[in-house]
């Protein structure tokens, strides 16, 4: 007789609250990316209000992990399943927090600069990265997948060479003016959160390696 | 033997007849510590438990082959005095069994059999407050102890073992019999003893294991019947991150 089913559900239940959030960061990361290449201040309100949604995606899950601590007691690798999944749902609302971040940079741009148009240097490139690195590490988070979170992990170093190459290139070129120096910071700012997306990641691959092995690593 | 730790089981088998019960465990118990063993019924954790003070001696058809090392001394060897022995490694029961006497005489039997010359007042005295119970029972010494509650008969049984001062107590469920806060006065107290004694707990109740014992030892039956051990650590490493996957899935309620 297999035992602990409906313990097992209610895992398979909370994981699936993690996917579904994850894809919801995923879409606001696109409609932020996209609002920013194509200048579209809609969009960006957009990824502002849907923000809320994330959020309580967030205390939902919370909640499910504290109820099953609570009342199933769970030990070993039931519980570091609840950890991680407690642990990742934190990073996730933030990466949506910085999706949020960057739909205010465009809005900002979009005051200040009444062109609209903005050299957006290797920011694209470095959104891809993040994107394909957020759609692994949910499948590894499935999968229990410890190699692909680690192999997902190393993706970060390449995030944070482009973004150090998107400061110097707008250092280089987009200092000339006045106007060019206030759009500057706002896209240096817009690169940061790009760039802090690879970090929560990371610490989510690391969460990964933790709920399946035990052990507690620094990837990347 | 290291300087932290008080016993040593060396290739322990025990046998009813001619059923082995326990395979071949060898386990060292740290002094001071709470041990904690945990298995599904049958495994043999109250054998080895009783094989600790010889109390299997007293089972018609029990043999025990292998080594306890107890103060350097094996107390499987033929020269050993099961009843002093008994003195020095105290028992606690699942159920509480006090004598249908005072609940002072209940503290003094032990001592006066062992000729304990000092002042019986204070030997119950300090025995009742060791164990938690002198402010409940102070004032109604000489009452049968029958009449106190099943928590605090079990307290008693725990005051009248460490009356004779052991250094190890063997306790065997102690807080399966008794109601949940009954039971978490029992883990405190048990808490507080392991300052003074070291105790090793056999028990059925997971989170006590987790709660109050320092390390744990689980052990389990293969298709021979005989318990074995399968993993030993602290409790932490037990029930955070225990090595063998038969420990993850007991303890986790996957079988068992």
């Amino acid at each position: 007789m297999k035992i602990r089913v409906d313990y097992n559900e209610k895992i398979s239940k909370l994981n699936n609250e993690i996917v579904k959030m994850g894809i919801f960061v995923e879409q606001a990361l696109n409609k932020a990316m996209d609002s920013l290449v194509d200048m579209d201040i809609e969009l960006a309100e957009e990824v502002i209000s849907e923000d809320e949604t994330i959020n309580n995606m967030e205390i939902s899950i919370e909640d499910h992990c504290i109820l099953l601590i609570a009342t199933e007691q769970p030990v070993a690798g039931d519980l570091r399943i609840l950890i991680t999944a407690l642990k990742i749902s934190t990073q996730l609302e933030r990466m949506g927090d910085h999706a949020v971040h960057i739909a205010k940079g465009v809005i900002r741009l979009l005051k200040e600069n009444n062109t609209g148009k903005n050299p957006l240097f290797n920011m694209p490139e470095m959104a891809a990265i993040v994107k394909e690195m957020l759609h692994r590490v949910l499948n590894a988070y499935i999968e229990k997948d410890a190699e692909e979170a680690r192999s997902v992990a190393l993706l970060d170093n390449e995030v944070d060479l482009i973004h150090n190459k998107v400061i110097r290139d707008v250092f280089e070129k987009l200092m000339s003016t006045q106007e060019d120096q206030q759009n500057a910071t706002t896209l240096l700012f817009i690169n940061m959160f790009l760039e802090r997306f690879g970090d929560h990641i990371k610490n989510i691959c690391e969460w990964i390696v933790y709920s399946t092995t035990g052990e507690h690593v620094e990837l990347g | 033997m290291k300087d932290n730790y008080i016993l040593s089981l060396k290739d322990l088998n025990v046998y009813y007849e001619n059923f082995k019960a326990v395979r071949d465990i060898n386990l060292d118990i740290r002094k001071n510590k709470i041990t904690a063993f945990i298995g599904p019924s049958g495994c043999g954790k109250s054998t080895v438990l009783r094989a600790i003070n010889r109390m299997n001696d007293l089972i018609a058809g029990a043999r025990t082959e292998g080594k306890i090392i107890f103060q350097d001394k094996n107390i499987n060897s033929p020269g050993t005095d099961a009843v002093s022995l008994r003195k020095r490694i105290g028992m606690v029961f699942q159920k509480p069994n006090p004598f249908p006497k005072s609940i002072s005489d209940n503290i003094t039997w032990g001592a006066k059999i062992n000729g304990y010359k000092g002042d019986m007042g204070e030997l119950v005295e300090k025995s009742l407050k060791s164990a938690a119970l002198w402010d409940e029972v102070k004032d109604k010494l000489n009452e049968n102890a029958l009449r106190l509650s099943g928590g605090q008969q079990q307290r008693l049984c725990i005051a009248r073992t460490i009356a004779v001062q052991p250094e190890i107590i063997l306790m065997d469920e102690p807080a399966s019999a008794l109601d949940p806060i009954a039971t978490l006065k029992i883990e405190d107290l048990m808490k507080t003893l392991s300052k003074d004694f070291t105790i090793i707990i056999v028990t059925h109740n997971m989170q006590q294991a987790s709660r109050i014992s320092d390390f744990t030892a689980f052990l389990m039956t293969d298709k021979d019947r005989a318990g074995h051990l399968v993993e030993y650590d602290k409790t932490s490493s037990i029930f955070i991150n225990p090595k063998n996957k038969k420990t993850e899935d007991y303890i986790s309620g996957r079988f068992g």
